[in-house]
């Protein structure tokens, strides 16, 4: 079977499908995933293939559908989320997973899964009593997780559309062309309640409903893959392992607003992203899928993939438009027509985040009133986060809203590793806030963290520890926001640039009394006087953490002490003469010869030297952690004058 | 055009529909401080200086935001207020304090918002100054592009692509480091900028000056004499010497535009080597004459070259009518199709 020529012929395509994917016993599946491939995965693949293959079985997908059986095989999937513990590999049917796989564990996987009938124990994750899990659903990091757009994420291969045929795919689409109406799918989509994941959190229903509504064509349905957030790779890993969701999701809106082609941005950085997408609308016109004449029907959807160059301002809705067409990209100013009337070539467009997109054939496929069963009255479905920091179990997380911050730090995330303790956790990436502990229990919805200071926005999520400063984490993201401000307005260009100065000089021990005032002042009016959201919410770090750490700001300009240790300004590191014993360990290590001491005795930093790199202090060793770090800085006392004789 | 009936702190004006806030306020003589707003240009709304407060709630740029009927505007609700204020401090704080010897001293717009919103040294001296250090562009011979006084608000840039079509500079670059800039960065002479100052008068700014302006004693109107087009020019005299330039606004041919010749080629006015009479060469020697002498000999030696041995070349300075004469005289008096003219070289 190589076409669907009718939407009838989408269950028998998955049922073709299904039936060849049967003949082969065994999978094992490789996470491919960004993480995963930078710890050697695609080694892993390849070692998977040959030792399969030296079994003299024919991995060759395209046997299978000419019939034949086959004991093996292998593919690469994308991000199973798993990051901390890749890579990853899942023997299938049996969802066996493996943890931190080397190439060399290879002939022990398949010689176990083939020939004996085990599982190779030490491979499989440990939970925290010092049992196994065997399978995913047994590790703590995935139980808590309810994966919908994750959900092709680590189980198909994304070079394959047969295997998203194989899993249902297209079956929305071929629904809503036989039965459904347009103004019938948007009623859907507003009815699930589904909100923009793209960080504002719009309702996509109404937005759907405003392009149907428009008049000028064409139309176009443009999806935002541009995710500059520091640190977020959802819409990454999506678009590498799944790109056929999200197609399918844009030609669902192309029918349900009248248009007949679509742009997906994506960031020049994400070749894989680039490839898979291009591959997968390959794959899909050949189908009969995408393009002229969608099953038959008579409704024609093209795709074309436009690579951004990879500013954070791009991905705001109107400086992404300007951006294809290859003008400058900033933002419109407001008041401005909405993109849904005046859009990419001033025509209607529809613009949506890739995770937006990625679940409306879930949604089309389930109901409306499934996906509305899922989180919150206001915030339905769930939440794709990029945990990351100081976190035993760092990675991609899908988690229904309404989740509390607490369950993901600690019961999927395992908590705070090396028994540091928790201090604040930041969402939203640089528009969002810092949250402490006494907010842990602050549901994930856009609301709730709304009102906390922070916000939803894209999916980043940073776990920080004590060893954290939080004026140098304001400072991190304020130099991200002044660089990647377009400038074309006041606020932002120099309102961010002041406040980043301020902060470095806190950081430095040059702050000065009203600098807080300042501070604060500065971040209402770039809120209040920028154009786009990235200007209206540079000020959030600096806000969230004067709102819940401003003892730690206090202690910067009046006693000039980082509690945290951590700037380096305001630090001193000093050997403890009771615990030294004068291995001279960190003599030989400090890199400008700062320490002196003979063997055996007691050593000593010249504080005029130290460059408070901290080598020191890694070097002693534990039994006698002689050194310690210490804020304020110990004065360096000044340099004795040497008479210079006349 | 129908009316609308809008009120701007208490008072009751009226503006045509379709108006900005800012237009309706400036046509009923109320200022609102704005930096990157032009009457010639259309509204950008980057400056953020000029926002207002709209029916109690919203903050809106009163550049972009359309007037509608009933439409309630504060510009000193105390938000706006301090928005507005921080922003002109935050330029000032990046910008040189040199006014003294500035250019636009007197007649900056930053100095004018500056003192509107109230700057004041304890204000300022909260803030972390840094100059942005860019060498000074003096490679056009007319006027000098100084980035350290350029306030980004992108009126140079519009001036360029709405009135002049040339498009010669844009934005470069991103953030605090975005600066106005020609194609690859390269001196303005080397770009494909044609000189017109048309983006020099309109800088709010020094950052875009002419080269040893002096300010005029008072202003004559007068008619630029390069081409035939006859745009009107003000003057500006000092004493009995031409120092500047200025397109004459009321002038329906151009309106107040210039090119570079009109607006920066006025030294030869008080040249000392400028052509003030005829010269007639006798015995090798060009010596002055009248007017009537030099006729008298043009049309002497015309009548002796009738035929095809006479070309004329007519120029662009005169005017289309003038241009028409010539061709009729060099067809019908001196017999000839020998004509061409400067334009077509
Ligand atoms: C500075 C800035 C950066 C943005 N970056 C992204 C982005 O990378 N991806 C994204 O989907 N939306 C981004 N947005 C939000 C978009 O403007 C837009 O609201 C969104 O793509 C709409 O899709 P949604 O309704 O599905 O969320 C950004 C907004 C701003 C102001
Ligand atoms: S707020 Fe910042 S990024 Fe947004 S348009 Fe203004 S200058 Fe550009
Ligand atoms: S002088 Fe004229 S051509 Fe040159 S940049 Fe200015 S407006 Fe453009
Ligand atoms: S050069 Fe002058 S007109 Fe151009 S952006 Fe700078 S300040 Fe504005």
């Amino acid at each position: 079977m190589q076409k669907v020529n009718s939407p009838a012929d989408v269950a028998k395509m998955r049922d073709y499908c299904q039936a060849a994917f049967a003949r082969r016993k065994l999978r094992f599946l490789v996470c491919a995933g960004t993480g995963c491939i930078a710890g050697g995965s695609l080694e892993v693949y390849e070692e998977f293939k040959r030792v399969i293959s030296e079994r003299g079985i024919d991995i060759n997908v395209d046997l299978l559908f000419e019939g034949q059986e086959s004991e093996a095989g292998t593919v690469t999937s994308g991000c199973h989320g798993f990051c901390q513990m890749g890579p990853l590999v899942r023997v299938e049917p049996m969802g066996t997973f493996y943890t931190k796989v080397k190439a060399k564990d290879v002939e022990e996987i398949v010689t176990a899964t083939m020939d004996e009938n085990t599982v190779v124990e030490r491979l499989l994750y440990e939970k925290d009593d010092g049992s196994h899990a065997t399978t995913e659903l047994d590790v703590p990091f995935y139980n808590r997780q309810q994966r919908i757009v994750l959900g092709g994420c680590g189980t198909i291969d994304a070079e394959d559309i047969r295997e998203y045929f194989a899993v249902d795919g297209f079956k929305a689409l071929a629904t809503i062309l036989q039965d459904l109406s347009p103004e019938q799918v948007i009623e859907i989509v507003k009815d699930s309640g589904l909100r923009g994941r793209g960080g504002g959190g719009f309702p996509a229903g109404r937005k759907w409903e405003a392009g149907r509504n428009a008049k000028a064509t064409p139309k176009y349905v443009v999806c935002n893959g541009d995710e500059g957030d520091p640190g977020a790779f959802m819409d990454r890993s999506v678009l590498e392992a799944n790109p056929q969701s999200v197609i399918e999701g844009m030609t669902i809106a192309a029918y349900a607003i009248g248009a007949e082609f679509g742009v997906v941005y994506v960031r020049a950085e994400y070749p894989l992203a680039v490839v898979r997408l291009l591959k997968a609308i390959e794959q899909a016109k050949e189908y009969g899928v995408l393009g002229d004449n969608i099953m038959g029907t008579g409704f024609n959807f093209d795709i074309e993939v436009f690579q951004g160059a990879g500013a954070f301002v791009c991905g705001e809705s109107t400086a992404l438009t300007l951006s294809i067409e290859g003008k400058r990209g900033m933002p419109r100013v407001a008041p401005r027509p909405r993109t849904t009337e005046v859009g990419l070539y001033d025509k209607p467009t529809l613009l949506n985040n890739v995770k937006s997109f990625a679940y409306v054939p879930d949604i089309i496929r389930e109901g409306a009133e499934w996906f509305k069963g899922i989180g919150t009255e206001s915030s339905s479905g769930t939440a794709v986060f990029a945990l990351t920091g100081n976190i035993v179990n760092a990675g991609l997380i899908e988690v229904p809203m309404g989740i509390k911050l607490r369950e993901i730090i600690y019961d999927i995330g395992g908590g705070i590793p090396k028994g540091g303790t928790f201090k604040a956790v930041q969402t939203g990436g640089p528009s969002g806030g810092c949250l402490p502990e006494s907010l842990l229990d602050t549901p994930i919805d856009y609301d709730s963290l709304d009102e906390a200071g922070s916000i939803m926005g894209s999916g980043g999520m940073v776990v920080m520890d004590e060893r954290t400063c939080m004026v140098d984490v304001a400072r991190y993201f304020l130099n991200f926001t002044e660089e990647e401000s377009c400038g074309q307005c006041v606020p932002c260009r120099l309102g961010t640039k002041q406040l980043l100065e301020i902060l470095n000089d806190i950081c430095a021990g040059k702050g000065k009394k009203q600098d807080i005032d300042l501070l604060i002042e500065l971040s209402h009016s770039i809120h209040g006087g920028s154009v786009c959201g990235l200007g209206q919410t540079a000020a959030n770090p600096v806000l969230t953490t004067l709102r819940y750490f401003k003892d730690e700001y206090e202690a910067h300009i009046n006693d000039k002490c980082c509690p945290a240790r951590v700037c380096k300004d305001l630090i001193s590191f000093r050997i403890n003469e009771d615990k030294c014993k004068g291995c001279t360990l960190c003599a030989r290590a400090c890199p400008v010869s700062a320490i002196s001491g003979e063997k055996k005795e007691v050593h000593v930093i010249d504080q005029g030297l130290c460059i408070q790199c901290g080598v020191c202090m890694e070097k002693c060793p534990n039994k006698f952690s002689a050194v310690d770090c210490v804020s304020p800085k110990i004065p360096v006392p000044a340099k004795e004058k040497t008479e210079v004789p006349a | 055009m129908s009316k609308v009936t809008i009120t701007i702190d208490g008072l009751q004006i009226s503006a045509d529909q379709g108006m900005t806030v800012l237009e309706a306020a400036q046509a009923n003589g109320l200022y609102i401080p704005n930096l990157c707003n032009h009457p010639d240009l259309k509204p950008a709304g980057l400056c953020r200086v000029c926002v207002v407060k709209m029916d109690d709630w919203k903050i809106a740029i009163s550049c972009k935001q359309p007037v509608k009927d009933g439409m309630v505007i504060s510009t000193e609700d105390p938000e706006v207020q301090q928005i507005r204020k921080n922003t002109v401090e935050l330029i000032v704080a990046d910008h040189p304090m040199t006014c003294l010897t500035c250019e636009a001293d007197g007649k900056c717009e930053l100095q004018r918002v500056a003192h509107y919103v109230g700057i004041t040294p304890e204000g300022l001296n909260r803030y972390r100054r840094k100059v942005r250090a860019i060498p000074i562009d003096r490679s056009n011979p007319f006027f000098d592009v100084d980035h350290s006084k350029c306030i980004l608000c992108g009126i140079c840039v519009r001036t360029c692509d709405e009135l002049q079509n040339i498009n010669a500079i844009d934005y470069a670059q991103r953030g605090v480091a975005s600066f106005i800039s020609t194609l690859g960065a390269k001196p303005i002479a080397d770009s494909r900028c044609e000189s017109c100052g048309e983006c020099v008068v309109r800088c709010p700014v020094a950052a875009l000056a002419p080269k040893g302006a002096q300010e005029p004693m008072r202003e004559v109107k007068s008619i630029c004499a390069y081409c035939g087009v006859g745009c009107g020019v003000m003057l500006g005299v000092r004493g009995q010497k031409v120092v500047s330039v200025q397109g004459d606004r009321d002038n329906p041919v151009n309106k107040g535009s210039l090119c570079v010749k009109g607006r920066f080629g006025y030294k030869f006015i008080n040249h000392p080597e400028r052509l003030k009479t005829p010269l007639i060469k006798k015995n090798g020697k060009l010596e002055e004459a009248t007017w009537d002498e030099a006729l008298e000999l043009v049309a002497d030696k015309f009548s002796k070259s009738k035929g095809d041995k006479f070309a004329a070349l007519a120029s662009a300075r005169i005017t289309n009518e003038d241009n028409y004469l010539i061709q009729k005289f060099t067809r019908a008096v001196m017999g000839t199709n020998n004509i061409d003219h400067c334009a077509r070289l």
